[in-house]
């Protein structure tokens, strides 16, 4: 499956923005680790801000700047949206509470809770009633997205944004399950070439274990071992260099996604 | 879209285990509600639950799966011979070459609350026991549903609240549409738990009594548990008189409001309209809708004024919710597969539990079952964060 890519959002440890990243991913620069820099959305009215958890703030950031790198309308652009463990502060509030013996769970919350909150806030947001998923597979969210993505661009011949954000669990999930940092991403794709484009991915779903590509800097590689969203890098990397590529991301136990990266002017 | 063949199909919820046990409890307008004796649960509601989970276990290779949601999934995957379907199905196309489409809203979240209640008292850490990735994510439903079928497809869970089970459909399709499989595991597992329970409660959208869709004094929905699958392969390009099809996937954001759907229905009509177009059909093709109608005030106020701009008032519909309740993730593939015994069966089923029919209401609510030829029916799922799927189901020939 092909699709066009016309723009990136990327927030993440050390990865502030996808302009500013791009030499770090393309290896032109050192990555140095550093807390990853939410700043709250524009998108949504301040009462709103104040209700939504990170991770509504991370897929709206990574969302909002993909729309504007590739100049379109988010109205009108179909999403999917992509997480391994969707807002992992609030489900800790939830569970502590209800282990407590007041049991009242707070109506925002649990409003809150559900895995496309995400999505809800962005139809708000960007005023779009166009088609929208929230999808989870573990450590593969990122791939299993991408596939589900490019597959509704190829067959519905659509514009799709992936959204793929995850948040750090606090104690004592965070034991069970380590996530090492907040990490959002966002790809615009077009079913055809535009003034936007500048790369295309042809995308195959691949019987038979593969091992991933990998981030040649150890920091970053950290970060993509460490974040399920964050498995996108060694693609962004590829999209940084803006050369031929193919990278390889682990799907199901006995499948993977090749992606074959290329420029296009 | 090119329809899609539905040769298999499976269901468990609290109006019994199977098509066999549904469909008699749907003639027979037995409910599964009952006063809330769930866990340690203190709530003034009703729910439908499933008899007999807490004593069941999953497969022993899949022991550390074990939790609520998955053993629900298990008992609906041995029901009406679906896994050894799925196995034929297997054999033909390739493990490789099926995909497993679940939704869930809640996945095994109950065994995150109850290991919360055994965290150390001193160091805070949840229990040895306690499996993260086999219970709690999300994504745990369509692992154990895939491990357990021998598949080795594409998988995904969606999970958009309580039109999960009916966005799988369109998934499926399009990723068989995309070469990338060749059939399709589709369906939706959720199951009860303190956080939906307590959550809707805090909301004030529960009901104390059975819940009553599209009755002038409807007061909130009753939650309940339960699980559907569907098998979806190629069909010819003229299917058998009588093949069960998948003829229409339609979704839509209301952009209005996380927990209150669009007053005017706005996002429901759009999501049903493009279910119809999808399918090539007129809303006067449609023989009967299985609504949403949770029984809240709001979705049925704004469910009805969809219906009634697309469908206007002649059309038969009822909601199912008043007989198995509210099965959130589930809910999709559950009304999926009623509205394919429907189809089979002849039989419009009544809503229960509705006494008046609200006068502000326009739709041709059903109140009693009724024995007619129904060929094709639409299926509404809606849920929080506005996020609405419809399902044009229907009989080829």
């Amino acid at each position: 499956m092909r699709v066009f890519v016309e723009g990136v959002g990327l927030l993440g440890p050390g990865l502030n923005g996808w302009q500013a990243s791009r030499p770090l991913l393309a290896g032109d620069a050192a990555y140095a680790h550093m807390p990853t820099v939410v700043t709250a959305s524009e998108l949504l009215p301040a009462a709103e801000r104040r209700r939504t958890g990170l991770p509504v703030k991370l897929a709206l950031a990574a969302g909002r700047a993909a729309f504007v790198h590739a100049g379109r309308d988010a109205a009108t652009t179909a999403t999917v949206f992509t997480s391994s463990s969707g807002d992992g502060e609030n489900l800790h509030h939830i569970c502590a509470t209800l282990a407590s013996p007041e049991r009242e769970i707070s109506p925002t919350r649990f409003h809150n809770s559900v895995h496309n909150a995400p999505a809800g806030y962005w139809s708000i947001a960007t005023r779009s009633h166009e088609s929208s998923t929230s999808l989870c597979c573990h450590d593969a969210s990122f791939a299993a997205g991408l596939l589900d993505a490019a597959a509704q661009v190829a067959v519905d011949g659509k514009p799709v944004a992936l959204i793929a954000y995850d948040q750090p669990y606090p104690e004592p999930l965070h034991t069970v399950r380590p996530i090492s940092a907040s990490f959002g991403m966002a790809l615009v794709m077009a079913p055809q070439a535009t003034d936007h484009v500048f790369a295309t991915l042809d995308i195959s779903f691949v019987p038979g274990e593969a091992s991933a590509t990998r981030m040649t800097d150890s920091g970053l590689d950290a970060v993509r071992a460490g974040v399920p969203a964050a498995r996108c890098l060694p693609l962004l990397a590829a999209l940084a260099r803006g050369a031929t590529a193919v990278v390889i991301l682990a799907y199901g136990k006995e499948n993977h996604l090749r992606v074959a990266v290329a420029p296009w002017q | 879209m090119q329809p899609l063949a539905i040769n298999h199909f499976s269901i468990v919820n609290s109006l019994g285990a199977g098509s066999g046990a549904i469909t008699g409890a749907l003639r027979a307008r037995r409910s599964g509600l009952a006063a809330c004796d769930f866990e340690t649960v203190v709530l003034d509601t009703w729910i439908g639950q499933v008899a007999g989970l807490d004593e069941f276990r999953v497969r022993s290779d899949l022991g550390a799966y074990d939790c609520r949601n998955n053993r629900l999934a298990q008992l609906g995957l041995e029901l009406d011979g679906y896994a050894a379907a799925v196995m034929a199905a297997r054999e033909k196309y390739g493990a490789g070459r099926i995909g497993v489409f679940m939704g869930t809203s809640t996945s095994g979240i109950l065994q995150t609350e109850l290991a919360y209640r055994r965290r150390d008292p001193h160091t805070g850490t949840l229990p040895a026991d306690y499996r993260y990735a086999e219970t709690q994510n999300t994504f745990s439903l369509a692992d154990f549903v895939q491990r357990y079928l021998g598949l080795t497809g594409p998988a995904l869970v969606v999970s958009s609240a309580c039109s999960s089970s009916a966005k799988v459909f369109g998934h499926a399709a399009r990723m068989m549409a995309a070469g990338v499989c060749d059939a399709a595991v589709v369906g939706g597992v959720d199951s009860l738990c303190l956080t939906t329970l307590y959550g809707f409660n805090s909301l004030g959208l529960t009901s104390r009594a059975p819940c009553r869709p599209y009755d002038v004094d409807r007061d909130g929905i009753s939650i309940g548990e339960g699980a559907g699958f569907a098998l979806l392969e190629k069909t010819s390009a003229q299917p058998a008189a009588g093949a069960m099809l998948l003829l229409g996937v339609g979704d839509s954001c209301d952009a209005y409001h996380m927990s209150t759907p669009h007053p005017e229905g706005m996002g429901a009509k759009l999501a049903m309209q493009h279910a119809l177009d999808a399918a090539g059909l007129a809303p006067t093709d449609i023989d009967y809708i299985n609504l949403h109608g949770t029984a809240t005030k709001a979705n049925d106020a704004s469910e009805d004024k969809a219906v009634y701009e697309l469908f206007g008032a002649a059309t038969p519909s009822s909601s199912t919710k008043g007989s198995t309740g509210h099965l959130l993730g589930a809910a999709g593939i559950t009304e999926a597969i009623i509205a394919m015994l429907a189809i089979e069966q002849g039989l419009l089923p009544g809503g229960m539990h509705t006494q008046n029919i609200d006068p502000a209401l326009h739709g041709n609510y059903l109140l009693e079952n009724r024995d007619a030829r129904v060929q094709r029916v639409l299926s509404n799922s809606f849920g929080f964060g506005g996020s609405n799927c419809s399902l044009v189901l229907g009989a080829g020939g």
